[in-house]
């Protein structure tokens, strides 16, 4: 995975030969000893915020893993010489605690980047801060769409797949799969159910509102959504985009069920867990329901043979035994942190945050382990959006079968 | 709950306890000098960070000491103080950001807007006494976060994108950074905000308030209108911790619904309980305690910052129960009897 850059050998060179001398006065101006606070010959220092406690520490596995896979490279040697100090604080999901945890790591502990911070609201919060200060906001650990803004950011970039680009994934399908289709939306009334909705009307370009019969919101304090699932039986509709979040996927689902409404159901990424949502819903109907993924989904036995899975699992058991081998979570933390490894490695020994956001527009066909196979990392600086791609898969009463090629979402 | 139960839990602050109130006085006053002074001097020593957290401290501060201008002088419960600081900060948030007015004019806005909401949520109040009207309260914490959330308001409170705000820059001719000078500005108005406080609970007023909280009969049977200064002590409140929700937001740079849970409200009453029920620089106690603690508690250990938490808190009132400021009181009895020996 290592990339060795026309840059690492110029940069390597020198620093190995005035080894033991004064190592930065003899490196060539360039190409090295150049460091931004944070960095030593010997460190790097990582900063993040997390939710170990509140509403959303759920997550929290998702920053111990990553902690945890920062000892592993340190183990065997850091990145580039350098070890890798990661310093990650509670903020509880409160974004004014994300401020003040966030003003300590950049003023007090002169962190050199923050790296997958948690959370949108929270993320928001810092989000003119960092790029105020030209602090790398690197990897968001959010799948809001905002994130991919290099002109009016450029210190802030994003990781997963975000939320407009699954609802255009949708309309490709649906174009593809139901051209004549009646569509009924179902989105939760907030940023990232419009993020959602935006990215189906986008995907289907000209004929969204000819397909799109019905868009029906609810909020998160509403008891049941069965009303607006009736009201696109009534209207007809023969496709079901679900971007509801678990409880109301689930609920969704079995009212459809009940009513006999049987459309073509997309259940979108967030909703799509076999235990938060396909159980509580009755597996037997969530068949032939289909969704995307673009990780490697543990608890699929298909991977059981599969060098990336393979690896994750050793991972796992040497260096985080106590973590759930059967949670999603535990995918997406090393995944993200293999990325911030990676742009790390692409920097060399210019390690200033100026080069970190220019590598981090570098990314060239990067993938870590438990990326699906064909699921490429992709960045320009043009394209903040790290991963696009995704895979549908479909569910076969009992598990979630990947189907078709790997899929973009980007427009054009 | 039971009246008698009431007194004791809302002891009488020193304040009201006359005997050597003379000698104690100006011993107070120039302790009260030499804090200032050296609130003065602490933005020049520390760096910004740690400036922007004293800020948060005193903003914590001001929040807690308008619950306890409602529960330690007045004896009424609130668990719900929270929502009256993030109706502060979203009224500062909206004029500033939407309409563009400048952010010193937001405070006197944001403080009437509570005081209103406060007088009218202090209606009901009237009918509700001790747990019952701490879970009204509670409701009202419970609701805010989704009414911001709510869609003919979104428009106004960007929903859960919430509002980002500009910070205040520090005026041309002075030679401080922005954070300083929103150190200095909150300090200002903490100054202002507690004198009046002072003022109110010394006041025959305060004297009526304190009263209803001692024995409501009794203050009844002495002429005193208990509903009107009920509601108004609410209203008075809910003005406090609005101001502070005002700061709070110039400090944070953002509201969002999520900078206002639960959680919040709760802290506050925390903040109240171990600063001391009842005395006004306890609260500032309380605002050290509500932001640094939890930061103690998780370089202590992160995955049990929780109970970390816990057991400091226990631990700070097994030491000190009736509050940094009971504390303090006890001590210095202590060592005035110590020198007259």
């Amino acid at each position: 995975m290592k990339r060795l850059t026309r840059r690492t050998i110029l940069a390597a060179a020198p620093a190995a030969l005035a080894f033991g001398g004064p190592i930065l006065a003899a490196r060539p101006v360039r190409a090295a000893g150049h460091y931004d606070p944070g960095v030593t010959d010997t460190e790097i220092k990582i900063g993040n915020c997390a939710p170990y406690s509140g509403p959303a520490s759920s997550y929290s596995t998702i920053w111990k893993c990553e902690a945890r896979y920062y000892a592993m490279i340190n183990a065997s040697g850091g990145v580039n010489g350098r070890k890798i100090n990661f310093i990650s604080y509670d903020d509880g999901y409160t974004p004014p605690k994300t401020v003040e945890m966030t003003r300590k790591l950049v003023e007090q502990d002169q962190v050199f980047i923050v790296a997958n911070s948690a959370g949108t609201p929270t993320n928001t919060a810092v989000w003119r801060y960092l790029n105020e200060h030209k602090v790398p906001q690197l990897l968001v650990g959010t799948g809001a769409t905002k994130w991919d803004d290099p002109k009016g950011h450029p210190w802030t970039i994003g990781f997963q797949p975000n939320y407009q680009s699954e609802g255009r994934i949708y309309a490709a399908y649906i174009l593809k799969n139901k051209p004549d289709g009646k569509i009924g939306v179902l989105y939760q009334d907030d940023d990232f159910g419009k993020d959602y909705l935006k990215g189906v009307i986008d995907g289907l370009g000209d004929k969204a509102d000819a397909m799109i019969k019905v868009k029906a919101s609810y909020e998160t304090t509403d008891p049941t959504v069965d009303s607006q699932i009736i009201s696109m039986k009534s209207a007809g509709c023969d496709v079901f985009i679900n971007t509801a979040i678990a409880k109301f996927a689930a609920q969704a689902t079995r009212k459809s069920a009940e009513i006999e409404w049987k459309p073509l159901h997309i259940l979108s990424g967030i909703g799509n867990s076999v235990a938060g949502t396909l159980k509580p819903a009755g597996f037997e109907n969530c068949k032939d329901i289909v969704s995307d993924f673009w990780l490697k989904d543990p608890n699929d036995p298909s991977w059981k043979d599969d060098a990336g899975f393979k690896w994750w699992l050793g991972f796992m058991n040497k260096w985080y035994p106590q973590g759930d081998k059967s949670d999603l979570n535990n995918v997406y933390g090393p995944s993200a942190a293999a990325t911030v490894v990676q742009v790390l490695k692409q920097c060399g020994d210019e390690l200033t945050r100026e080069n970190v956001m220019r590598q981090a527009a570098n990314l060239r066909d990067f993938t870590v382990p438990m990326l699906l196979p064909g699921i490429k990392i992709n960045t320009s600086p043009t394209d903040f959006a790290p991963v696009k791609q995704v895979q549908m898969a479909r569910f076969n009463g009992q598990r979630w079968e990947l189907f078709g090629a790997v899929l973009t979402g980007a427009i054009g | 709950m039971t009246s008698e139960q009431d007194t004791t839990l809302f002891a009488p602050s020193g304040e009201t306890r006359a005997a050597p109130q003379a000698a104690r006085l100006s011993a107070g006053h120039w302790v009260l000098v030499g804090v200032v002074a050296i609130a003065l001097v602490l933005p020049f020593v520390f760096q910004g960070f740690v400036v922007f957290q004293l800020t948060e401290v005193m903003i914590y501060g001001l929040a807690i000491l308008g619950l306890n201008l409602l529960t330690g002088f007045n004896g009424q419960f609130s668990v719900g103080h929270g929502a009256f600081y993030g109706l502060g900060a979203y009224v500062t948030a909206i004029m500033m950001q939407r309409w563009g007015v400048p952010y010193y004019w937001t405070l006197p806005a944001a403080g009437a807007v509570c005081f209103v909401v406060g007088v009218l949520f202090g209606l009901p109040a009237l009918r509700l006494q001790g747990l019952y009207l701490a879970l009204v309260t509670f409701a009202a914490a419970v609701a805010l976060p989704q009414l911001l959330k709510f869609g003919p308001l979104e428009n106004w409170t960007g929903g859960v994108q919430g509002i980002v705000v500009d910070q205040p820059e520090a005026p041309a001719f002075l030679p401080i950074s922005a954070d300083q000078w929103l150190y200095y500005f909150t300090l200002v108005v903490l100054l202002v905000m507690f004198a009046g406080a002072a003022n109110l609970v010394k006041s025959r007023s305060g004297r009526a308030i304190m009263a209803i909280r001692d024995h409501p009969i009794a203050a009844a049977a002495m002429g005193i209108n208990a509903p009107l200064y009920k509601t108004l002590t609410f209203g008075v409140s809910a003005l406090y911790t609005g101001v502070a929700g005002a700061l709070g937001a110039l400090a944070a740079q953002f509201v969002a619904p999520d900078s206002f849970s639960l959680f919040l409200s709760i802290y506050f009453l925390v903040g109240l309980i171990l600063g001391g029920m009842g005395s006004l620089p306890g609260c500032l106690f309380g605002g050290l305690f509500v932001l640094y603690v939890p930061n103690i508690a998780q370089a202590v250990s992160r995955g049990l910052a929780g109970a970390v938490y816990g057991v400091i808190m226990l631990l700070v009132i097994f030491v000190m129960p009736s509050g940094a400021a009971g504390f303090t009181r006890l001590a210095w009895a202590y060592l005035s009897r110590r020198r007259s020996q």
